[in-house]
């Protein structure tokens, strides 16, 4: 179901405030970008990204070593999938019957180990670079793939510090930020009636900013400011039918529940909701990972919460034919230590860890590379023994080649130096030929 | 004296004041129409109001901003050597415009230029208080750039401009993360930053003290550009990759951060001031790093230790010993001492132009909100340079690096005073050529603090109780964070989101500032306290906006007050202001 801004405006607004000249720039914008709104033979393709923020533990989830021992273990358990051969922490009972459509990368190596360097480096497949910053992958695949609609394309929920940023690519976009479903979202509500706003946008658009522009740089607003028509963009937001998409205020409990009803599963659920809306990328947060100390029972604490959520989102984008235009990512900024240290606890660990993969044409019920279940955690180069090691830009790539977007090519950054979008090779197994 | 005696004396005043006030504003605008006879009486009013308010909350200090502004001389800017300098720099800027065939704009008004100079230095608008005591003519007539002097001078002496400063430097030196909190304490080291600066201590000095520093991060708030780099596990050493880095991007303006990993294969980097396509190598880095590989944090705080720098470079099998080698001007080295004393007396060398240089491009971005070389800190050692970037170094070095003179000068040249149109076609190459006053989005903190300042008539300073202070400072965090912070890369353009609409559109933090049922903002103070139309319309532009309207915007809003009945006036003001505060002109610098 696409963007259908066009109808609602002509029905709601246009035709109340006709007259009002401000606004037949705003239909003129509408008419032209509708023009150019995607070509209906092409799906589009859509990213969820589940981020787990602080660094959720391979061997708890995704990647358990049963057979290693204790101490190497942390007593986690593991079970069958719906996948055949893929195994997964016992933790997760309701992802485990989604596998078929999930598959895993055990083989993640970075060189980041710190939270704030290890966040920019697996949203943006890069390494922090004081020279430049880069876009996040929501960034790239709003910019890629264009599609028109009322609310922001790129929306992160739940985001903590660090949502996707729109990097060289502009502030436009940037992750439109959100919090718990159950609250509205901010400042989408004009603090005055319709009239009332409606005589206020007229004083702006047609007296005062026309007394700004004169004596100035020709096309002031479109080749520079950008003023108005953000302006005018949060205007067309304000009064969508779309908004609906962010709330849970009308959707039944029994339909919540099953997604968990907390924040995180809350959150998931919305995810659903706006990419029927046309928004391209969602992030959604869900924190806590970062179990320095009593690593198995911390981590046990989020799995609960992930599993119902992140389960019944999977299930409920396949019941939508949803699942095959959009992508499941799972991840957070690096793994945690494959053996407990003195308080039980994990610490960081970018040398071999999980993400997890699904939808959008990416092969379902795999598992790409594995780990020593009982590597040396001192050892010089800690990674050695990781098999077929997956970098985080080869993991862009694959989700950027899902997307059918030429991941190799150069983009020029506002001081026109040219930046491959990945720098990554996809994985085959994923999603080759 | 009794306190009715004040307020007769008060009331007396500010009657002076608020014809003066009008006069001004008479003559600075040719296209205002004549003002109404009862137009006097009702600003009298006006200011009569608000200089019994000033009774009740803080007394008399309105009577202290005037006595200030009176105060504060140009004497600085009169000096010839002074305007001799500036006339130098603002003939090396006609001559790059002869050059293109561009004309460049006429000058800007006395208001517009406040308003620059009030957010260039305090990141806020001036207040309306502030604008009645400095364009106050006196008994003989002042000309503009001396009324523009006195307020710099007055800016310059103002806590709010090291309290601002302090921030915009405390970026460049130690980034904007909370960083390590256990031994870095960036709130500290802000403070400190900010007494330097109201001090105006010597760049050069504070800077050899940040490399320099010893001792404990919270008695000796300078080592936290040491500590802020430390990182878990490393044995409380300093990340000494991005120390380097730092130093040499804030102090030298060069970006040599990629030869951290490789040799310069692109030839971008050049460290040879003579020779520009020398090509530069991963130990030139590496070697400069070394400065660094000494410091340590032990028990009496940051100190140094006879530590080597080892590393492994591309390519190689081994590690080696990197010896500490300055870059480039290795002739001015000269100082026995430890690597880092050897490292601070090298940067700040009054011969090190690329030190110097550095300074001056940031200074002229903070003035201007853009640099005159971009990236600001990417300056190619070997030139070329634009007009100005020389001159106004060799004036920074010979006043023995004293910043508030470096502001002084640029303020006072011909490309900080120049208006933002013209009345020929203004092109791109116009604004690239500094030919007409470049049009800069505001930073969220100005946006915030410009916000801030026009809710209120007068000066919010340190004049105002903590309590209020401390509040709106939370709110102002809370609307940076959400207008969205611009991190460290402070001069590229970023903004235009729909988040920023709409949070001024509809957000707390200006609903809170015009909505009338708060009664002791502006917006409702003005209604309330002016009776007439047009004084009201006037009003409101001078406290957003620093301006009074132009003729047709006066005349479009005249005519809406008069639609309306009389009681629907104080939601006309605030819809003024909600107006005036959403447009392209307030969220821009110009």
């Amino acid at each position: 179901m696409a963007c259908r801004q066009s109808t609602h405006w002509n029905r709601r607004t246009l035709l109340r405030a006709a007259g009002v000249s401000w606004l037949t720039s705003l239909a003129t914008d509408l008419t032209k970008a509708q023009q150019s709104a995607r070509d209906p033979g092409k799906p589009a393709k859509n990213v969820i990204v589940l981020w787990m923020q602080g660094g959720p533990s391979q061997r708890d989830t995704f990647d358990p070593a049963v057979a290693a021992g204790q101490e190497y273990s942390g007593g986690v358990e593991a079970i069958k999938t719906a996948a055949r051969g893929v195994e997964i922490a016992s933790s997760l009972p309701m992802v485990a019957e989604q596998m078929e459509d999930l598959s895993v990368i055990r083989s993640v190596v970075s060189k980041e180990g710190d939270h704030a360097r290890g966040v920019y480096n697996i949203k943006t497949g890069f390494r922090p670079d004081p020279t430049l910053v880069h876009p996040s992958l929501g960034a790239v695949v709003c910019h890629q793939s264009p599609s028109d609609c009322d609310i922001p394309r790129h929306v992160s929920i739940l985001s903590t510090n660090r949502p996707g940023r729109g990097g060289y690519l502009g502030d436009a976009f940037d992750a439109f930020q959100v919090g718990d479903p159950l609250r509205p979202i901010p400042d989408v509500r004009s603090r005055v009636n319709q009239q009332r706003q409606d005589n206020r946008n007229n004083d702006l658009f047609n007296v005062v900013e026309s007394e700004f522009a004169r004596g100035r740089l020709r096309g002031l607003d479109e080749s520079k400011t950008l003023h108005q028509l953000s302006m005018r963009r949060a205007m067309r937001m304000m009064s969508s039918e779309q908004l609906k998409a962010f709330s849970v205020k009308d959707v039944s409990s029994a339909v919540l529940d099953r997604y968990g009803n907390h924040a995180f599963g809350r959150g998931c659920f919305v995810a659903t909701q706006l990419v029927k809306s046309g928004v391209r990328c969602v992030e959604v947060t869900l924190g806590g990972w970062d179990t320095h100390v009593n690593n198995t029972e911390a981590q046990k604490s989020r799995i609960r919460i992930l599993d119902p959520a992140m389960a019944a989102m999977m299930a409920d984008l396949r019941a939508d034919g949803l699942l095959e235009d959009t992508i499941v990512i799972w991840a957070g900024e690096f793994g945690r230590t494959p053996q407990l240290n003195g308080a039980s606890g994990r610490d960081h660990w970018p040398h071999g860890f999980s993400v997890v993969l699904g939808g959008g044409g990416i092969r379902g019920g795999k598992v790409v590379g594995e780990t020593n279940p009982t590597p040396d955690i001192r050892a010089e180069n800690k990674a050695a023994d990781v098999v077929n090691p997956v970098s985080i830009a080869d993991v862009h790539a694959t989700v950027l080649k899902a997307l059918s977007i030429d991941y190799s090519q150069e983009l020029e950054t506002p001081i026109g130096r040219p930046m491959a979008i990945s720098k990554g090779t996809p994985i085959d197994q994923l999603v080759g030929g | 004296m009794s306190i009715d005696n004040n307020i007769y004396n008060e009331l007396n005043h500010k009657f002076l004041m608020s014809r003066i006030f009008i006069n001004h504003f008479r003559m600075s605008d040719d296209l205002t129409p004549n003002l109404k006879p009862t137009t006097q009486a009702v600003l009298f009013v006006l200011v009569c109001v608000s200089g019994i308010g000033a009774l009740i909350g803080n007394a008399f200090s309105s009577q202290r901003l005037e006595r200030k502004a009176k105060r504060t001389g140009d004497y600085y800017q009169q000096q010839p050597e002074f305007l001799k300098m500036v006339a130098e720099v603002d003939h090396q800027f006609r001559e790059k415009w002869q050059d293109r065939e561009l004309k460049p704009a006429g000058s800007a008004d006395v208001l517009t230029v406040m308003r620059r100079a009030s957010l260039a230095l305090h990141g806020t608008i001036p207040s309306l208080e502030e604008i009645q005591a400095f364009t106050e003519p006196s008994d003989y007539e002042v000309a503009d750039d001396k009324v523009l002097d006195r307020y710099i001078n007055y800016l310059l002496r103002d806590r709010r401009y090291s309290d601002y400063l302090s921030e915009r430097f405390a970026r460049i030196f130690v980034g904007v993360d909370t960083g390590p909190f256990l031994i870095y304490r960036r709130g500290r080291f802000r403070l400190w930053l900010s007494d330097q600066l109201m001090d105006n201590q010597p760049y050069d000095k504070l800077v050899h003290s940040l490399i320099d520093s010893k001792g404990v991060w919270t008695s000796d708030p300078e080592v936290n550009f040491v500590t802020a780099t430390i990182t878990q596990g490393n044995g409380g050493r300093p990340d000494v990759m991005k120390l380097a880095g730092r130093t040499s991007r804030a102090f030298l303006g060069m970006r040599i951060d990629c030869l951290q990993c490789h040799d310069d294969r692109l030839g971008t980097i050049s460290l040879n001031p003579n020779d520009p396509s020398e090509g530069s190598r991963q130990s030139d880095f590496h070697q400069f790093a070394a400065f660094y590989s000494q410091v340590h944090t032990g028990f009496y705080g940051v100190e140094d230790d006879p530590e080597h720098y080892a590393f492994k470079y591309l390519g190689e099998d081994e590690e080696v010993i990197v010896p500490p080698v300055f870059p480039f001007f290795n002739e001015l080295s000269e100082s026995q001492g430890t690597r880092r004393g050897q490292l601070a007396d090298w940067v700040t060398h009054k011969d090190n132009r690329a030190f110097a240089r550095t300074a001056v491009n940031r200074i002229w971005a903070i003035v201007f909100g853009r640099p005159l070389v971009t990236p600001v800190d990417d300056i190619p050692l070997a030139g070329p340079f634009p007009p100005g970037l020389e001159s106004l170094t060799d004036e920074f070095v010979s006043s023995g690096f004293d910043v508030k003179h470096l502001f002084r000068v640029i303020m006072r040249l011909q490309v900080f005073r120049m208006s933002s149109r013209a009345d020929f076609e203004v092109t791109e190459a116009h604004e690239a050529a500094w030919a007409v006053f470049p049009l800069v989005r505001l930073r969220p903190e100005q946006v915030a603090g410009a916000l801030n300042q026009t809710a209120s008539l007068k000066t919010v300073n340190a004049d105002v109780s903590y309590l209020v202070r401390l509040q709106q400072e939370n709110e102002i965090d809370d609307f940076v964070k959400r207008y969205g912070d611009t991190g460290e890369d402070e001069f590229e353009d970023r903004g235009g989101t729909v988040t920023q609409r709409l949070l001024l559109m509809n957000g707390n933090l200006l609903q809170s500032r015009i909505a009338n049922g708060n009664g002791s903002n502006a917006s409702a103070r003005i209604a309330m306290i002016t009776k007439d139309d047009e004084d009201a319309i006037r009003s409101v532009y001078l406290a957003v906006l620093t301006r009074p309207p132009s003729q047709p915007e006066l005349f479009h809003f005249l005519k809406k007050f008069k639609d309306y009945p009389d009681n629907q006036r104080s939601r006309l003001v605030e819809d003024l202001f909600w107006t005036l505060t959403n447009s392209t002109e307030f969220s821009w610098s110009h």
